[in-house]
């Protein structure tokens, strides 16, 4: 770990006020484990613990406001959270454990970086270790040939195959939440689905937000009349470990018909994977076991998968399938 | 050596040390600071095989806070421990910084020492390290060995009783290398006093610690004091002084300051020993009824470059069943990998997965139930040493009792057939065995003036209940109650006790105390006798009795004499002790033409959800035979726990060696799984509680290990009857159930 300055912003202006190089610090449950790997050398770190972020408000438009300070666990036990976001709340419960979600934040939680063991290595993209373009674009990738098992299938590219590890985005994802941040420039609101980014030839750039700009709130649109959210996750062991597939699902349906559909995955994607196939092919069709295999086929027809991870392509297939049938039932 | 039903032996007894470990007063190895102490970090290679061309310590060496940097140019004399001394028995045959060779990923090449952790943490990063690389072998797979094999234990004809056996197994199963990885980490803080130096240590053995170091170190035995008050466990990974012990030992002499070095979690997966790779050829014939033939065990197990390191993965084979014709043989091919240790039930463990999964498929192949396969199967003598008797075997209680428990002759054989909940159940079964032997053992035993009884012994607790059963045997054996007991354990400078390892302290440290203690009682005896002012001055020595602390006539109440107290006191003594002995079973003329071995039977349900390929195991039934049970409390615990490493190693961990590296690429507890309490099947433990009477005062065996021992091969049956997928290489993954061609129940 490099030395860094520390500092506490009382308000978001101060926040934004920040040096250059330094990073906004919330529950730190990320953020530190990366810095003492060296994964992370920042310069400085402004503390945002003391921001007035950590509400959960409903919205005039019915929809709900949380705040970028709300931790994983708060967020997971709010009634409304419960009552009109199941999916959410599942999604955050099958997350790390107890004692991270004490301290992981909403915020924090979007900007999660991945579990890829090369990425994770203190050496990676320095000459000599393993080549990791995230760390140092251009110094290869250690993945592609190597330890694979848990990477993505999903929006992959030559140039990195790491999975986007949050279970909270994938819900999201579904839910269609929108982001909003404030910055050197001002405020904005970027859709869910425009925050994350796929690799492409710049796998080192994660997401949309620009240097010191600051996530503030997170939107949940009115929940959706009549549907009904499910997160499934699947893995290894049955707590504190990251998915192998999993899929968050609003659903709909009226008169045996699939009147509104939303799909997500996690942990086969390179960002939380929301499935328009899947969806499309699950619109206005009878909820039945054909119909979801139908959507699950959509929804990995473009999946790659390299070496160890190929067993995740029919593994994201039926836990689809079984997401679907739940939150159809 | 019988106890009453109201004894404290075999009662369920709280840990006396429950409230130092609850309250955070226990101290560990790491805990223990002292005035000025420098901390150490090591350097590992990122290598695996090599020779270091430079290394560059400058930048380290300028670095805040920074005061020594040891590596090979400038270790000083290091010692090897002479090859077959089993009282100085060491984890890797070279002494750390012996060479410029680099023969694994991660081998220390350096450490750096400073006044912080986080400067020492600095700076071991600075240092630079040039290689001049090599070729190395990091191939995980075996099969390509072709040196000689040693035979382990061979009897009658095994090729022509399988080749006319009409009903055969012939398999290969796999185990992969699985990492100890006990809570707390390996430590050493290090203090020397002139050329005296005492080592605060994880350790699982503080006599052969002390050996080792006085070797390695080139000091007098009696210079050297190791220290152990409590282990954060061990499971075998921490029997033997690793190389970072006597680096730290060399810092803090070079710098005369005491020197604390931990080791990290990153670092336990390359520096400190794993259960190695296995890969175990099994055949096994049979008559159509079930007899056995025929049966081979070959097993390889990988081992260092310069270690010699043996799995022993035959260990249980030639005595568990009854067969004729048997061989069984073992190879070891060399890999650029750290040293292997013993890991909960060396050989034994791997090894009775090979077997019991092949004695699954044998029932299968004969549409056998795999209970009786075992039943009909059963040895009634040690066929594999001129048919000696067993001290105490009850496998087939075993078998049975837990088939009963676990309501075996409800099983449907047909795979997939069972259902519950909407989930399909998969029901395995396999037989489990372990070693026993009692090692020697000293313990003093004293009576205190203040009232209080004391007992000595250079054993350790590693987490397992040792503090406690000392102190039930004192009270049965004295009446004094187990707040007036002090036990003092974990220091080599203590009268020399047993390793804590292959389950072997209980049954060694029993007869020691006991007889410690008798001896104690009579020195006492003989004081009253003699002191004036007491009620049994002058008394004649068989006329004295002693009854819950109080010395008295035998034909009187108890309340007519004296507490020992006031014996001492009246005798102007501190205390009165005496010292008890274990005769190991090696001497015992009692114990020759025995074969010593404890037993168990494990039941295996499954739940599995073909739909998203999702199985875990739910219910778990284990009926243990390991003699007299002491502490059932404490023994339940270890073999529960046993069990769920049982889980973890049938369903989850693999360390997984990166091929272009050579590094232990998951080695953290994110990436290498662990069973967690999620994980934890309902856990049924039953003890058949049937005194060894060869293993002397109560009988016990032990009961560390065999918990572990056959519940991969129960899980893979289990996994088998639910989903029809055989697997023959652990551990069980969501890739092999997706094999399953039931898809949905």
């Amino acid at each position: 770990m490099q030395t860094f300055q520390y500092t506490k912003a009382a308000s978001i202006d101060k926040a934004l006020g920040a040096a250059s190089g330094a990073k906004f610090i919330a529950g730190g449950t990320t953020l530190v484990d990366l810095m003492k790997l060296s994964v992370e050398k920042p310069s400085g770190l402004v503390d945002i613990n003391l921001l007035p972020l950590d509400k959960v408000e409903t919205l005039p438009n019915g929809g709900l406001r949380i705040g970028a300070m709300v931790r994983n666990s708060d967020l997971a036990w709010n009634a409304e959270v419960q009552k009109n976001y199941a999916v959410l709340s599942q999604a955050l419960l099958s997350g790390a454990s107890p004692q991270l979600r004490n301290m992981a934040t909403t915020g924090g939680n979007l900007l999660q970086r991945t579990r890829c063991v090369y990425f994770r290595e203190p050496s990676a993209g320095t000459p000599g270790g393993y080549g990791c373009n995230k760390r140092t674009p251009g110094s290869g990738c250690a993945a592609m040939e190597g330890f694979n098992r848990m990477h993505a299938v999903l929006g992959t590219s030559d140039k990195c195959i790491a999975t986007h590890p949050s279970d909270m985005c994938v819900a999201m994802a579904a839910l269609e939440a929108t982001i909003q941040t404030e910055g050197p420039k001002g405020k904005r609101t970027i859709a869910f689905a425009d925050f994350h980014k796929v690799p492409g030839d710049t796998p080192h750039l994660e997401n949309a937000l620009e240097p010191g700009e600051l996530v503030t709130y997170v939107d949940l649109p009115k929940p959706v009349e009549g549907a009904k959210s499910v997160y499934l996750k699947l893995r290894d062991r049955a707590s504190y470990e990251f998915a192998l597939a999993s899929c968050a699902v609003v659903a709909k349906v009226e008169g045996g018909r699939i009147r509104y559909a939303r799909v997500a995955m996690g942990g086969v994607g390179t960002k939380p994977w929301r499935s328009h196939e899947a969806e499309a092919a699950l619109m206005g069709k009878a909820a039945n076991a054909e119909t979801f295999r139908h959507a699950a086929e959509a929804a990995l027809k473009d999946a790659k998968p390299h070496g160890e991870n190929a067993f995740k392509v029919e593994l994201a297939k039926r836990c689809v399938v079984r997401t679907l049938k739940m939150a159809t039932a | 050596m019988s106890t009453s039903p109201d004894s404290i032996i075999g009662r369920a007894t709280p840990r006396i040390d429950g409230p130092l470990k609850t309250t955070g007063a226990a101290e560990y190895a790491a805990d223990f600071h002292f005035e000025g102490m420098a901390h150490a970090v090591t350097v590992g290679a990122t290598i695996a095989s090599g020779r270091i061309t430079k290394l560059d310590t400058a930048t380290a060496e300028s670095m805040p806070g920074v005061l020594l940097v040891l590596h090979h140019g400038n270790i000083g004399p290091l010692y090897r421990t002479v090859p077959g001394d089993d009282s100085a028995t060491n984890s890797e045959v070279r002494s750390p910084f012996e060479d410029e060779v680099v023969r694994h990923w991660g081998q220390h090449v350096a450490v750096v020492v400073a006044e912080t952790l986080e400067q020492a943490t600095a700076a071991a990063a600075a240092v630079k390290v040039e290689y001049a690389l090599e070729a190395a072998n990091v191939r995980l797979k075996l099969d390509d060995f072709k040196g000689e094999r040693k035979t382990i234990s061979d009897r009658g004809d095994v090729d022509q009783a399988f080749d006319d056996a009409p009903v055969k197994v012939d398999q290969t199963y796999v185990t992969p290398v699985e990492t100890h990885n006990p809570i707390e980490m390996h430590a050493s803080v290090v203090r020397w006093d002139g050329d005296r130096v005492t080592l605060y240590e994880t350790s699982q053995g503080v006599m052969n610690h002390r050996a080792v170091m006085a070797q390695v170190l080139g000091l007098p035995l009696e210079n050297v004091r190791v220290v152990t008050r409590f282990l954060g466990s061990g499971f075998g990974g921490k029997l033997f002084p690793w190389p970072h012990a006597a680096m730290a030992a060399v810092a803090a002499r070079k710098l005369n300051r005491p020197v604390k070095l931990s080791m990290t979690r990153r670092m336990m997966f390359s520096n400190v020993g794993y259960r190695p790779r296995t890969e175990q050829h099994i055949q096994l014939g049979a008559t159509k009824e079930g007899k056995l033939l025929a049966l081979r065990h070959e097993y390889l197990n990988n081992t260092s470059m310069l270690d010699d390191f043996d799995e022993g993965c035959g260990e249980a084979t030639p005595y568990l069943y009854s067969v004729a014709n048997l061989e069984v043989t073992g190879a070891q091919p060399r890999r650029n990998m750290g040293a292997p240790m013993w890991m909960r039930g060396p050989g034994a463990v791997p090894g009775l997965y090979a077997l019991e999964s092949g004695m699954n498929e044998l029932a299968d192949a004969l549409d056998m139930d795999p209970l009786q396969l075992r039943l009909k199967n059963d040895a009634e003598k040690d066929e594999s040493h001129d048919n000696i008797p067993f001290s105490s075997r009850h496998l087939r209680e075993c078998l049975e009792t837990g088939a009963k428990k676990f309501g075996w002759e409800r099983r449907n054989a047909a795979i997939g057939s069972m259902r519950k909940d909407g989930k399909i159940l998969g029901w395995g079964m396999a037989a489990a065995s372990w070693v026993a032997v009692r090692l020697p053992c000293t313990a003093t035993v004293e009576f205190c003036a203040n009232g209080r009884l004391c007992v000595r012994c250079g054993t350790q607790d590693i987490g397992t209940g040792t503090y406690t059963i000392f102190a039930q045997v004192l009270h049965e054996k004295t009446g004094v109650p187990l707040d007036r007991i002090d036990v003092i354990l974990g220091d080599s400078s203590l009268p020399s006790g047993p390793m804590s390892g292959g389950s072997m302290v209980t049954g060694s440290v029993l007869n020691a105390i006991a007889d410690g203690a008798n001896n104690a009682i009579k020195r006492l005896q003989q004081l009253a006798a003699a002191t004036e002012g007491t009620p049994l001055h002058g008394a004649k020595l068989e006329t004295v009795a002693f009854t819950e602390g109080r010395l008295h006539l035998k034909d009187q109440e108890a309340s007519s004499g004296a507490h020992f107290a006031d014996i001492l006191g009246a005798a102007k003594l501190s205390r009165i002790s005496a010292e008890g002995k274990t005769v190991p079973t090696w001497e015992d003329p009692k114990s020759k033409g025995f074969s010593l071995h404890s037993y168990g039977a494990q039941f295996v349900e499954v739940e599995w959800e073909p739909e998203i390929a999702k199985l875990r195991v739910s219910r778990v039934v284990t009926v243990i035979d390991a003699g007299k049970i002491i502490n059932p409390a404490a023994a339940a615990n270890q073999v529960a726990g046993a069990v769920v490493m049982g889980v973890g190693m049938g369903m989850l961990e693999e360390t997984r060696y990166e091929q272009r590296t050579g590094q232990p690429i998951n080695g953290n507890l994110a990436d290498y799984l662990v069973a967690t309490c999620a994980d934890t099947p309902d856990i049924d433990v039953t003890f058949l509680d049937y005194p060894d009477p060869i293993m002397g005062e109560y009988g016990a065996r032990g009961v560390g290990e065999i918990g572990l021992a056959g519940v991969a091969a129960a899980i893979t049956a289990a996994v088998h009857h639910a989903t029809g997928v055989r697997v023959r290489e652990l551990p069980v993954r969501i890739e092999h159930l997706l094999e399953s061609k039931i898809v949905s129940v």
